[in-house]
């Protein structure tokens, strides 16, 4: 755990000023547009006729909702359609309070419009995110179009015609009667709210929600609760969708259910897609481009067609799936090429992270005790014991189909045991769940590489030392986790240079080779701190450089005291390497001893090559 | 309520539930062979219907028009495609495939519709003009992208349906239209009455769900998709083309969604926009099924029949509402039983 006020030292002046002086001009680049931004936007109002200023509130409104949806759909690869019944929500609460009980505060109707979203949101993410498969989409579909015919159908919340005579919003006892100073306040929550959360995106929780995409199984082996963030992620989504809907009811000042029912729902979603959902500007690209796509398509349609009717739906679809045909990862990417590309700050020194008390060498471990696994009639393990001391390496070889992988499984969580039982330090893990066993001090790599290619070495490293850190979504988006994730970062890059890879701590990690990718994962597993490292086939795939490259780091991390279990299946791999070798063969154990041993056994040699 | 009611409200569930469990086939069938989340299904729905009515009318429906411009956009897609890759031996047979064919059929409708053919006949020119609409679709819109996310394949799919949606405006106008029913005739039973048109409304889903597994079971194209559905890379191994799946796919959901147009015309008004609630019905179906199980999708489907009648009957300001929501005791069951949750994709 990291020790948080701590002492930083004088070196974290220097550090910050370690970066290069090309890369300083290009980020002073990037702040300099920014700001440009910042000033353009505090003199719109005073500047711009009223047609564009209700244009660019809207284009504000929009953007708060297609945020939530960037960070759900876009990095956490959650889809929902229901966001316009967030919105909604938001909205009608404030209204229907506002005008029952004028003596309310509107700030205090959005706390009820909030509270009442997240349960919500907190039920239908309980419900759909548990499952596997489409279940979130399918299900917002269902609560839009629900929740767009009860608005419809109430008469206390005024049926289809709506409801009118909501109050205004005061701020800081200004009434906010005037369209111009709206702008400022949806824009000030809209710049906030994206500013929480790029700062989400670059912490603790925003690794690993930016890991849920290539699938739980990696995510979870670092200790995530992988379901219960999805969770917390739909939420936050669906929180911004309320504020924005607040605000959306308090600058009309009517309502009808019309701006919240399915088909808007799915327009944020194309806001988010078509802007570009991996980066929070495309959501603000996004809903600039739909809005102005859409005024202009009214606009100019009817005087193309000589018609009036719902005709700009059409071309607009129609250009839609042109833009996806030629970018599918939306707009921004194809406009942040144009800008400076913003250079990675250099790591400030930190605070060591505490590390986990270690079991004493040779002293028994891990114990695997009549481990069996059957798939139906299959079986996969079949009763097999071994046990691994401290500070040894273990190899687990066997030929192809042996059982190896599914026993690694067994251990690290991925599958529940059928029988038997494994103790790791003294206690079992046999019923564990993969992210409890992470906790324990377990720390694995994966057969096939799972990195999150988009996202530099460090940020993959870190992601290994999520449960060293304790920042929280809420901690992270308001920044108060700097200390805290400074030593993060400082630990990560200390394992990056520990297997020898410093040059490539800020490539993206999918950008490297496979040899390379593999001991990026072997530098995640052991950001974790971990007792017993598990490594599934390292070698698999490797040429023969890049194999002893390998092999050598393994051999210090055993000097430096590593216990490691390793499965392989070859065999000059693990000969020069392992303390013990465990042989499998469909499903048992075949022998145990010394390398030397098993290299002369007879019953191996036959497994391995057939008749001797 | 008396029993007759029942038994009415009843009738009229099942007779709408079949046409939702053609869509909950069509929507399965598509997803599990392409991830493609099959928003557009309702505007084949609503062709469907709308371009009856307009043969009914002895006119031209505009579905041909669309068609022709589908055809010539797939068409010069394929001289693009064909020309990059300098694989000229292939265009003749592409170009039959999404060019001559959906000509020949705008074409005959074009010629035939104003005589004033006879009523099964209007059925066949419905039905083979909306099932060609199908792999054009596919070809167009998604098969550049047959690569991509289901989210983005999902994005595309919603364009896909507003923009068919701008088109049915165009072509049919906002009034709405509703066919004469196939059949005057009604069977009695004791003191029980039962329409022709719902009995033939059943007999015909059914015929086609048995063709369909006619179709699965015992040819090769329909192992081929059920290859693919199964493992699609596993399948381009073997030699099956991802381009001739999807197209399959699609033409055989366009031919389901014009089969419940033409079914669902009779009982209900249908408006240029009105596909969508219909197909979202066919959506719950198809989800209390697991998106993945054809039986239990069209056993959905009846349930959310069943619920919509009795609904209208007892709060039809809430009918709606009843039927979408109950996707949500149906997913906390299944959320509650699932134990052990694994990848996405």
């Amino acid at each position: 755990m990291s020790t948080p006020g701590s002492p930083r030292g004088v070196g974290s002046q220097e550090g910050k000023q370690r970066g290069t002086p090309q890369g300083g001009h290009r980020n002073t680049m990037a702040r300099a547009l920014l700001a440009a931004g910042l000033i353009a936007l505090l003199v719109a109002p005073a500047l711009a006729p009223p047609f564009w200023i209700t244009l660019l509130n809207y284009i504000g409104l929009y953007s708060i909702v297609a945020l939530g949806l960037v960070l759900l759909t876009g990095v956490a690869g959650q889809t929902s359609f229901g966001q316009a019944a967030f919105v909604g929500i938001g909205a009608y609460t404030t209204a229907f309070l506002s005008i029952n009980y004028p003596a309310i505060s509107p700030w205090l109707n959005l706390i009820v419009g909030v509270g009442l979203t997240v349960l919500i949101a907190l039920f239908l993410g309980f419900i759909t995110l548990r499952m596997k498969g489409h279940y979130l989409p399918l299900a917002t579909i269902a609560w839009g179009i629900s929740l767009f015919y009860v608005f419809g159908n109430l008469e206390f919340l005024g049926g289809h015609t709506g409801l009118t005579g909501i109050a205004v919003l005061n701020l800081f006892g200004l009434p906010l009667r005037n369209e111009r100073y709206f702008f400022y306040l949806i824009w000030a929550i809209a710049l906030g709210s994206l500013w929480m959360t790029q700062n989400l995106l670059d912490s603790r929780p925003g690794r690993a929600i930016r890991a849920l995409k290539g699938g739980l199984e990696m995510a979870e082996a670092f200790g995530v609760d992988a379901v219960r963030l999805k969770i917390v992620v739909f939420v936050y989504a669906a929180v911004l969708a309320c504020v924005s809907g607040w605000l959306y009811a308090h600058l009309q000042r009517f309502i009808n259910p019309t701006p919240f029912g399915i088909g808007q729902g799915i327009e944020y979603l194309f806001m988010a897609v078509v802007g570009g959902a991996g980066s929070v500007w495309g959501a603000v690209v996004g809903a600039t481009l739909i809005t102005l796509l859409k005024q202009v398509l009214q606009d100019a349609l009817p005087h193309l067609l000589g018609r009036e009717g719902n005709f700009e739906v059409a071309v607009f679809g129609v250009l839609m799936i042109l833009l996806l045909q030629r970018t599918r990862d939306g707009v921004w990417p194809w406009l942040a090429r144009l800008l400076p590309s913003a250079v990675p700050a250099s790591l400030p020194e930190a605070p060591a992270l505490a590390r986990r008390e270690r079991a004493p060498q040779d002293a028994p471990l891990l114990i695997v005790d009549r481990a069996r696994k059957q798939f139906g009639g299959l079986v996969a393990v079949n009763d097999l014991s071994f046990d691994l001391r401290a500070g040894q390496i273990l190899g687990l070889i066997g030929p192809n189909g042996a059982g190896k992988s599914t026993m690694f499984n067994l251990i690290s969580g991925a599958l529940p045991l059928t029988r038997g039982s494994i103790r790791f330090a003294g206690a079992p893990i046999g019923e564990l769940q993969p992210f409890d066993i992470a906790r324990r001090g377990i720390g694995r790599t994966f057969q096939h590489v799972r990195l999150v290619p988009t996202m530099s070495v460090l940020d993959n490293v870190a992601l290994g030392a999520y449960l060293r850190g304790r920042a929280g979504v809420l901690r992270a988006s308001l920044r108060l986790d700097r200390t805290e994730e400074s030593g993060v970062r400082a630990e990560a890059a200390a394992q990056v240079a520990r297997v020898g890879l410093s040059g490539s701590l800020h490539a993206a990690a999918g950008s490297l080779a496979l040899g390379q990718q593999r001991i990026v994962e072997i530098a995640r597993a052991l950001a974790a701190d971990p007792m017993l490292l598990l490594l599934d086939e390292p070698a698999a795939g490797l040429r023969y450089r890049e194999k002893q490259e390998l092999a050598a780091l393994l051999h210090n991390l055993k000097q430096e005291g590593m216990t490691i279990l390793l499965v392989e299946h070859d065999m000059d791999f693990v000969m020069g390497l392992t303390d013990r070798l465990v042989v499998m063969d469909f499903g048992e154990k075949l022998a145990e001893g010394l390398p030397a041993q098993i290299q002369q056994n007879p019953i191996v040699l036959e497994a391995y090559l057939g008749a001797v | 309520m008396d029993l007759s009611i029942a038994l009415l409200l009843v009738q009229d569930g099942i007779t709408n539930g079949a046409i939702y469990a053609l869509l909950a086939l069509a929507l399965v069938l598509v997803f599990t062979v392409t991830r493609v989340i099959f928003v557009p299904a309702g505007e084949f729905v609503t062709y469907g219907t709308l371009t009856l009515a307009a043969l009914q009318l002895n006119k031209p429906p505009g579905t041909v028009g669309l068609l022709l411009g589908l055809a010539a956009v797939a068409g010069a897609m394929e001289v693009y495609a064909t020309a990059r890759d300098r694989a000229w031996h292939r265009l003749p047979g592409r170009l039959a495939v999404y060019v001559a064919v959906p000509a020949a059929i705008a074409a005959l409708v074009w010629a035939v519709a104003p005589a004033g053919l006879a009523l099964p006949l209007q059925i066949v020119c419905t039905v083979a003009i909306v099932t060609a609409l199908g792999p054009l679709l596919y070809r167009v819109a998604y098969q550049p992208l047959a690569e991509a996310s289901v989210l983005v394949l999902l994005i595309v799919s919603v364009a896909a349906h507003l923009t068919m949606i701008g088109l049915g405006l165009w072509f049919f106008g906002a009034e709405g239209s509703r066919t004469p029913p196939f059949t005057g005739e009604s069977f009695h039973i004791g003191d029980m009455s039962f329409s022709g048109q719902s009995l033939l409304v059943l007999l015909f889903s059914l015929m086609v769900i048995g063709a369909l597994w006619l179709f699965f079971d015992r040819t090769l194209y329909g192992k081929a998709l059920r290859a693919t559905a199964l493992n699609r890379t596993g399948a381009r191994l073997v030699g099956i083309s991802p381009n001739l799946a999807g197209s399959l796919t699609f033409m055989l959901a366009a031919m389901l969604g014009a089969f419940s147009g033409v079914l669902i015309g009779p009982i209900t008004t249908v408006y240029y926009d009105s596909g969508f609630l219909i197909s979202l019905k066919g959506f719950v179906g198809a989800i209390i099924g697991g998106l993945s199980s054809y039986p239990l999708a069209a056993l959905g489907s009846l349930l959310v029949g069943l619920l919509e009648s009795f609904s209208s009957f007892w709060a039809s300001a809430f009918k709606e509402v009843i039927v979408f929501t109950l996707i949500i005791p149906v997913l906390l069951w299944r959320s509650l039983t699932t134990h052990h949750h694994e990848e996405d994709e």
